[in-house]
């Protein structure tokens, strides 16, 4: 059997070009993450094994080796390029879990271009926000989500290009983009991309203003492709399963970059979720690393050990959780389910790689987030201070000491809100943890008002903004509120403008425009309609208290407020 | 429990399925598992039908699996409208 070295072997003199070396890197030299995750692979004498095994809800299965990604994303590149894209384009992917999102996505990388890659549920208006915002110039989708960028491109000059990848009625101005249909490119000349080279543009929010592009370099690569390696414990044999979507960081980080660098074969199951299918996956791939999600283990959690047990995932090795705190219960139910346990992961889409884990190997305290990864600097900052909290157990503002590989460069046009989250060289993640007396990271709450709902952020301004859009809504207010499986859902506290009455059927109304212009995660599952809200003497609305009242706790100081 | 099932048809169709999308929907088509109804926008389809049929489906009752089809939603209704 094989074991792995321990955290504190792992911390032993640890340095980033540990990574860089493994991965062939030089000082100034070229990085590309495309190349990396394919080219190379092929280089290291991998071309034939199995990169890809991908299956849809229809049980429809394709399989690609690493030697079909590497000339399957030059034929990408190759396209994209002959059709006038340009190397620091911003390129959207708008796709479901189809193999064109994961190829594409490097081909965008190798071409020089930045790969822009959006969650395909969004609605119309979320969609507009980040392209608008974006400058994007072109965008590959696939006929079910045609019918949004069509309604939308009128509104977007930027976006000269719009390639869709699979059969559909296309308009003037649109390009098919049928991997099958086109000729196979086997060289292709990679752009001279190098450490500091745009890479990957992910869109996430914050309390203020609308969604903020994360602007992520090729030199990522070296963090993800070692956080990987030793966090995700992934070895040459194995199958990797990552639960999440490429329009999120996780299912970019891990699932295209961290995995294809170091030459595992990934399974990808393009299908909503069920518990049954899923292990039934599982059993038929024979996946051995699993990196899922909290809220995907409490379904799971729902329907039984029972149901775990009536199949075959004796081939699981290693399981490990990401989106927001694991609680204790799902870790000790996961032992009795699969007699492993998930070892949970901190991070976000500003920090590009795990920061703080749960080593294999390391004691998982459950409920805990772990320890910093090697090479992470993380403390607990006092909140008055900005200086580390020494005391055990004491809560402060989770930060990381600036300069790991993987730390985006800015936001998108905001350099200035990036900066702000910058204090005396440390990064402020916007999350509150303590440190117990082992050096062992607790998750207590996020320090703002964005909700993360299912392991996802979502900007409170955005809902509101689309709230009172609809003709009956006067002010709202969007907050997060407790729930069992996605740890916190949106709830919306709406006011009405006179000759409209509060009704069920109004609720309904409202709830279903959020969700076709935003999106199903940004739905409020609950809209309350109240006389007022609460608010400051100078008319602006107090969040705080609508969400101290959700979640049971004290809703503090009221004394600038203007109803009080 | 055909007209139940054509109405849960046709409301999935009118809130679920874009004007220009080339979907077919029946009572069999799979709406989560095949990502048309995503576990978030499920709420707003419980909502429709404790509405309109003025009953109350526990969170327990309203898993994927229940959601899964026009067919399993009606069977779930049936339940609760006959509790």
């Amino acid at each position: 059997m094989i074991t792995s070295p321990s955290y504190e072997d792992r911390l032993q003199g640890f340095d980033w070009r540990q990574s860089a070396d493994e991965l062939g890197l030089t000082p100034g030299g070229p990085v590309n993450i495309g190349r990396h995750c394919t080219d190379r692979i092929c280089g290291l004498g991998k071309a034939r094994k199995t990169a890809l095994h991908w299956e849809d809800f229809r049980g429809e299965t394709r399989t690609y080796t690493f030697d079909d990604l590497r000339v399957l994303t030059n034929t990408f590149a190759q396209l994209l390029e002959d059709q006038g894209v340009a190397a620091g384009d911003r390129v959207c992917m708008f796709l479901d879990r189809v193999p064109e999102l994961y190829i594409g996505f490097l081909g965008v990388l190798k071409m020089g271009a930045i790969v822009q890659p959006l969650f395909s549920a969004f609605g119309e208006d979320s969609l507009w926000t980040r392209l608008d915002d974006a400058g994007t110039r072109a965008i590959v989708t696939q006929k079910k989500h045609l019918g949004k960028v069509r309604r939308i491109r009128e509104k977007l000059p930027n976006l000269a290009y719009v390639f869709v990848v699979d059969d559909a009625n296309l308009r003037d101005g649109e390009t098919p983009l049928r991997l099958d249909d086109l000729p196979r490119v086997e060289t292709y000349t990679v752009a001279p991309t190098t450490a500091e080279t745009p890479s990957v543009l992910h869109y996430t929010s914050g309390t203020t203003g609308q969604p903020k592009g994360a602007q992520h370099v090729h030199n990522s690569l070296i963090s993800q492709y070692i956080t990987a390696k030793w966090v995700l414990d992934l070895r040459d044999d194995d199958v990797y399963w990552c639960n999440a979507d490429p329009g999120w960081v996780t299912g970019t980080s891990y699932g295209i970059i961290g995995a294809w660098a170091n030459g595992v074969t990934q399974a990808v199951l393009d299908a909503g979720f069920n518990s049954d299918k899923w292990y039934a996956f599982i059993a038929k791939y024979r996946v051995s690393v699993w990196y899922s999600a909290p809220t995907a283990i409490r379904l799971l959690m729902k329907d039984g050990v029972e149901l775990a047990k009536q199949h075959d995932l004796s081939s699981l090795r290693h399981l490990a959780s990401v989106g927001e705190p694991l609680n204790a219960e799902a870790v000790l139910w996961g032992r009795e389910a699969y007699g492993l346990d998930f070892h949970d992961t901190y991070w976000q889409t500003e920090t590009g790689c795990m920061v703080v884990t749960n080593f294999p190997g390391m004691e998982v305290r459950p409920g805990s987030m772990g320890k910093p990864f090697p090479g992470i600097t993380a403390a607990v900052l006092d909140e008055q201070t900005h200086e580390p909290i020494t005391e055990p157990g004491r809560v402060g503002l989770i930060a990381l000491r600036e300069g790991w590989p993987s730390q985006i460069r800015g936001y998108w046009n905001n350099m200035a809100g990036y900066r702000k989250k910058i204090v005396n060289g440390w990064y402020v993640c916007g999350d509150r943890a303590s440190i117990d007396k082992d050096g062992y990271f607790w998750f207590s709450g996020r320090d703002d008002d964005v909700i993360n709902t299912g392991g996802h952020l979502v900007g409170p301004f955005e809902i509101e903004s689309a709230l009172l859009e609809h003709p009956a809504v006067a002010e709202s207010a969007a907050v997060a509120k407790p729930d069992k499986v996605n740890m916190e859902v949106v709830k919306a506290f709406v006011t009405l403008k006179p000759g409209f009455e509060a009704s069920g059927d109004l609720e309904l109304e409202i709830m279903n425009v959020i969700r076709k212009r935003l999106s199903g995660l940004a739905m409020p599952q609950e809209i309350e309609f109240v006389d007022s809200l609460p608010k400051t003497r100078s008319g602006k609305i107090v969040r705080r208290i609508l969400r101290a009242q959700e979640f049971g706790e004290p809703i503090g100081d009221v004394s600038s407020l203007m109803n009080d | 429990m055909d007209e139940l099932k054509t109405t849960i048809l046709e409301y999935v169709i009118d809130e679920y399925v874009e004007e220009d999308d080339d979907i077919e929907v029946d009572f069999e088509t799979e709406l989560i598992s095949g990502g048309l109804v995503d576990s978030f926008s499920m709420v707003s389809l419980k909502r429709f039908l404790e509405n309109k049929y003025k009953i109350q489906i526990p969170d327990a009752d309203a898993s994927p699996e229940a959601f899964d089809s026009v067919n399993s939603i009606a069977a779930l209704v049936e339940r609760f409208r006959n509790a």
